[in-house]
């Protein structure tokens, strides 16, 4: 079953993050296929994630499509003007793609090619209202198309900003979202359950899917990087003790990911799991999370 | 005001690589008050190259090099001058240096780069920028620009980069998102950040092609 039935079923859905290499090499999207067909509900594909330059999210969403994986085509808006957007839209759909992520997408100066102009010709919101229309069979400007897609769209929001006024814009701007056609949410890596229960409980209204960030900690280099480095992940110092007591940092990362996901199950509608470079690992999290 | 910065050394001796004799054009107006094409910069000039071995045919300073019937007239008394060169080593701005090619018939380079002003017009002791969009969004946002305030340019809410009020890009520039919410909620105005703003039509950020390919603004056109 794709992405959107099982989301209505009301079962807890997983999701996985695949990013795709540098380079031309896709033996390890097919291991990663194999190892998680069956096991998660839809694998994610990352579009240039952190700007740095990759094989690109169509191309992998169709492998794993040929693989039997219902993938989630991730679009940015940093790379592409509003008809490229557009056709690659229509692109993923005759390639039988059917759930799209739509983000902003980081700045070209965080990744490898700092002197690239970036686009920005659409926001994520503007993307989710184009995907809309494409759905009603029309173009962005009103052009009718012969034949139309019927995208299942999403977008992301981050739980843990930091200010009130971070925050408030969050939720103003998912809202902004759903008008404009998400169906379902991902969230920025949550590591502390009660904190992202006060903001499921602020987005309860909105009476809309979201799955929640996983990210397996590797190391505690990795979580005090994040907590430093990557806005809205606050991995509480109690994880961080954990990690560095631990013999075996990797068992314990997956432990602690899959005590996460017990904590959320019935808090939210599914989790998203980005395992940033641990994909064939992402079985034994949802092992020891019991899914 | 337009803003320029001298190019590098290295940069300015390739481009006169094979020629022995320089005439050099400086401007009185803002490559003076940029410090890269004043009567000092000229003279500075004119000391390095005849250090590197190069000839100095002439140098002058004229005001405004972007005004090619001034430019014209001023370097009639220096005819022989800039004859005698090989080229003209112009220090000035990006329209300066077009303006002096198409009035001089001589190789001109270039010995500054224009930078951008990003939104601001000319240098003064203020934040605020306008990008000349053509579709003004203030109204939306307390009166602070989103295409300026915010790093990514976003006119629908910020992107969820920021740590502490701050941009992710520059822990010392402030969320432009959380001064336009921080101004609309003194101002009891918070539902503004509800209105979908619809995609921009970027087209009208590009200078009209009838005012790139005529030369409308330029002096000697009014004569």
């Amino acid at each position: 079953m794709s992405l959107k039935p099982l989301l209505e079923t009301g079962k807890f859905v997983v999701t996985a993050e695949v990013g795709p290499l540098k380079g031309t090499d896709t033996t390890e999207i097919n291991e990663v296929a194999e190892l998680l067909r069956g096991k998660v509900d839809a694998t994610n594909v990352t579009d240039q994630q952190s700007s740095v330059m990759r094989l690109g999210s169509l191309a992998v969403c169709h492998l794993l499509k040929e693989r039997g994986l219902d993938p989630v085509f991730q679009v940015t808006c940093r790379d592409r003007n509003r008809l490229a957007l557009q056709s690659d839209l229509l692109s993923a759909c005759v390639l039988g793609i059917e759930n799209v992520l739509a983000i902003t997408g980081d700045l070209p100066s965080l990744g490898d090619h700092p002197q690239a102009k970036p686009v920005y010709d659409l926001d994520s919101v503007q993307l989710l209202w184009v995907i809309s229309r494409l759905n009603e069979g029309y173009d962005m400007v009103g052009n009718e198309l012969k034949g139309k897609p019927n995208f299942f769209a999403g977008a992301v929001v981050n739980p843990g900003a930091d200010t009130e006024a971070a925050f408030e814009l969050q939720l103003i701007k998912m809202e902004k979202k759903i008008a404009a056609g998400a169906r379902f949410f991902q969230t920025q890596a949550v590591y502390d359950v009660d904190t992202f229960a006060k903001f499921m409980k602020r987005v309860e209204g909105f009476k809309i899917p979201i799955l929640a960030g996983i990210i397996p900690l590797k190391s505690v280099g990795m979580a005090r990087f994040m907590n430093k480095n990557v806005a809205g992940v606050f991995v509480p110092e109690e994880l961080i003790n954990k990690m560095a007591a631990a013999e075996d940092k990797a068992r314990t990362g997956i432990e602690i990911a899959a005590d996460i996901i017990k904590g959320l199950r019935g808090m939210c509608h599914g989790v998203h799991i980005m395992a940033i470079g641990w994909e064939k690992k992402v079985p034994e999290v949802l092992a020891a999370a019991g899914l | 005001m337009i803003l320029s910065e001298q190019k590098p050394w290295e940069e300015i001796l390739d481009y006169l690589a094979g020629e022995n004799n320089v005439f050099i054009l400086g401007c009185n107006g803002c490559a003076q008050s940029s410090g890269t094409g004043g009567p000092l910069e000229v003279e500075e000039m004119k000391r390095k190259l005849e250090e590197a071995g190069k000839k100095i045919t002439g140098a002058m300073v004229i005001d405004f090099l972007c005004q090619k019937a001034l430019v014209k007239s001023r370097l009639r008394a220096r005819t022989q001058q800039v004859e005698d060169a090989d080229s003209i080593l112009v220090m000035t701005c990006g329209i300066g240096v077009q303006a002096v090619s198409a009035a001089i018939n001589k190789a001109c380079h270039p010995a500054c780069n224009t930078i951008s002003l990003g939104g601001s017009r000319g240098e003064w002791q203020g934040e605020e920028r306008c990008l000349e969009c053509g579709d003004c969004l203030l109204d939306y946002t307390g009166g602070i620009c989103p295409l300026t305030a915010c790093t990514k340019g976003l006119i629908n809410g910020p992107c969820g980069g920021t740590s502490r009020g701050k941009c992710e890009l520059d822990p010392e520039k402030d969320c432009g998102w959380e001064l336009i919410y921080e101004r609309l909620k003194q101002r009891n105005q918070l539902d503004k950040l509800r209105k979908f703003i619809a995609p921009k039509d970027y087209s009208k950020m590009m200078a009209n092609p009838k005012m790139l390919s005529t030369s409308r603004y330029a002096l000697e056109q009014s004569d």
